[in-house]
């Protein structure tokens, strides 16, 4: 019995086999191959490219489940360029003429083709390339008959162990055959992590290079509350963890109860729990949990792995569908947000030093404006059939909401003059994320609707601890007191104001943190939709009375391990 | 040999979808086909060559078939370009 640790990612207990998610290496031979057998490494090379096309046939009919008939379209096209015959042609050529094994012709057109398509300097082009290098990728393997690894292949329930994984990977995969995830990279905000918290699967993220000591197929318990990987568990071990999981299957059943409760203490101070979503696939998800509105509505998932931007329409389309679906609920709709680790194909982004301090979220958009007036033209439009309102990231300063305003006014003006609907009341807020926003939060009060808190990049900006470096991931902490003191200086200047203030960061649908923020004033949280019955319990357990002054001790605390002491008492 | 010269009028050109779709097309006739860009010139059963030709909207191309259906083929090509929307 041996054990692993990492950081908790996504809780629950979960035991089964591990499955080592790993790209095996292909050998290409550089040996020229006797002329006699050209026709045999042809018939090779056709062989592979059948096996290839099955594949992606594969891949094809499990995205049209997944991702809708739109997306899963691009394999279609993946196919057509594998089968290519100007491809086809290279191959046999290079293997006919040049005596090349069919894995070097194979690696070497692909990759020729990748690279001139790459320097067309064009982000489509450049998108086609990764595509070939993609299906090249694929074609080699099954031509030199080596498995690629494919998560979508995954027959059986296992524990998937990988260094990392990509969202296109994980797109691939059948939800009902992952038990749990254990990688070496990440932290508690890397993309599997906040996946795997919203599909409800148990994760241990960031075990780094102790991972290498784990094979396939061995059996594990996988602990993701505490971040815990146990291998060739005992017997005692395993039947202390099989209670647990007991424990945890009568405590779904006790927060399935919770669905239809308000959030509100037993004094009768009631606050909102929304869920934070990406997409209006992600709506049912947050009304099945209970979500009473969506808190954080993320827009860049529309934007990205496009071949271009997403036009008024299409956005449009989008943003309406969750109004309608939400109906009376609100909707925070947050503008676009790229720039510091999330790119765009088709728009060029320059290498930065500090993406996070860089050309990111408004400061983006207001060097390119089209894109921002194109989206709140989608937005205005949309909110005629909903409850819309209107978020911007990363703002610093007054003269940003002041621009941001008039802008918003102007499309407002266009749309009156074009006679088209759209809500003349909608809310417009900021996020504050930004440690200059909480600082000015009283002047910024005054000009805005609402607040909404984004616990993960205040902490990091508060505290300059990089939240994807795993060196200083214990460093960062959004019980720091310097943190609390910024969430209760925003919190008390909206209330001035008359304004509302939630919070869509990752410490909203902490429970620990719960009792404590509502003690502080927080009036709306919102987080993945699965953490809101948990969040809900905590706050039906407690007074308003005894929440101030449990905020009112935390805030007096000079450490993060006093504040966490405290709420702890408060939670157990 | 037939051929004729059309223009594309859809927004997205003959990329993605349509390029797929224009080179399905294509391929259903056993006849030569090319389309000229320019001075380009490619291979319109391959999806590869009409990527990296990038036909897009308002570009004028010279589709030309040559061998069996040779009539069939441009005839139904010309008509594929024409009806793209997207």
């Amino acid at each position: 019995m041996t054990q692993l640790r990492g950081i908790p990612a996504s809780p629950g207990v979960v035991t089964g086999t591990t499955y080592l998610f790993r790209h095996e290496e292909v050998h290409i031979s550089d040996a020229p191959i006797a002329a006699g057998d050209a026709a045999k490494e042809i018939q090779r090379f056709l062989d592979g490219r059948d096996r290839a096309e099955a594949q992606i046939r594969e891949v094809h009919a499990k995205a049209l489940v997944t991702l809708g008939e739109d997306e899963a379209e691009v394999f279609e096209g993946h196919i057509e360029l594998l089968i290519d015959e100007e491809i086809e042609s290279d191959v046999k050529r290079h293997i006919e003429q040049d005596l090349m094994c069919a894995e070097k012709a194979v690696y070497l057109v692909m990759e020729q083709n990748a690279v001139d398509m790459d320097e067309l300097d064009d982000p489509y082009m450049r998108e086609r390339a990764a595509d070939l290098r993609d299906i090249g990728k694929r074609l080699l393997y099954c031509v030199a008959g080596v498995a690629l690894a494919d998560i979508g292949a995954i027959a059986t329930p296992v524990i998937v162990v990988a260094d990392d994984l990509a969202p296109s990977e994980t797109a691939q995969m059948d939800r009902s055959k992952i038990l749990g995830f254990v990688t070496a990279a990440g932290g508690p905000t890397s993309h599997v992590a906040i996946m795997a918290r919203s599909m409800e699967i148990p994760a241990v993220v960031g075990c780094g290079e102790a991972l290498g000591q784990l094979a396939g197929d061995e059996p594990v318990v996988l602990d993701g509350t505490v971040g815990e990987v146990i291998v060739h568990p005992d017997k005692s071990t395993l039947k202390a963890y099989q209670q647990k999981i007991k424990a945890q299957q009568r405590e779904a059943a006790e927060l399935a109860e919770l669905k239809e409760l308000p959030g509100q203490t037993t004094d009768g101070h009631r606050v909102e729990l929304f869920a934070n979503i990406g997409t209006d696939a992600d709506v049912a998800g947050a009304l099945e949990h209970g979500a009473e509105g969506v808190g954080l509505y993320r827009t860049e998932f529309l934007f990205m792995d496009k071949p271009a931007m997403p036009d008024e329409e299409e956005q449009f389309r989008a943003y309406r569908a969750v109004a309608e679906a939400m109906g009376d609920r609100g909707v925070v709709v947050r503008t676009i947000d790229i720039g510091g680790d999330k790119g765009l194909d088709y728009l060029e982004f320059p290498a930065e030093l500090n993406p996070f301090l860089g050309w990111r979220a408004i400061r983006m958009c207001f060097d390119t404006p089209e894109i921002l007036d194109t989206q709140l033209r989608a937005l205005l439009r949309a909110s005629a059939f909903g409850k819309l309102q209107v978020m911007f990231p990363m703002v610093i300063s007054l003269e940003e909401i002041r621009r941001l305003r008039a802008q918003v006014n102007a499309i407002m003006d266009q749309l009156r003059k074009e006679k088209v609907a759209f809500d003349e009341k909608i809310e417009i807020g900021i996020m504050i994320e930004t440690p200059a926003a909480a600082v000015i939060a009283p002047q910024l009060a005054k000009e805005v609707d609402f607040f909404s808190i984004g616990t993960n990049d205040l902490t990091q900006y508060t505290l300059a601890v990089d939240r994807g470096n795993e060196r200083i991931a214990q460093l960062y902490d959004p019980f720091h007191p310097a943190v609390l003191q910024l969430i209760q200086r925003v919190i008390d200047a909206a209330h001035a104001q008359g304004k509302w203030v939630g919070m869509c960061g990752e410490l909203a649908g902490d429970e620990r943190a719960a009792v404590l923020l509502l003690g502080m004033g927080l009036d709306e949280f919102s987080m993945s939709a699965p953490a809101i019955a948990r969040v809900k319990r905590a706050i039906r357990a407690t007074s308003r009375s005894d929440a101030q002054e449990l905020a009112q001790r935390a805030l007096e605390a000079g450490t993060s391990a006093e504040i966490l002491e405290l709420v702890q008492a408060v939670s157990a | 040999m037939v051929f004729q010269e059309v223009e594309i009028v859809n927004p997205t050109g003959l990329h993605t979808r349509p390029g797929k779709q224009f080179v399905q097309e294509a391929k259903k006739y056993p006849c030569d086909i090319s389309i000229k860009k320019g001075d380009t010139e490619a291979n319109a059963k391959s999806l590869l060559k009409l990527l990296k030709i990038g036909v897009s909207q308002g570009d004028r191309i010279t589709i030309t078939c040559d061998g069996e259906q040779e009539t069939e083929a441009l005839a139904s090509l010309c008509t594929f370009v024409a009806q793209l929307s997207e």
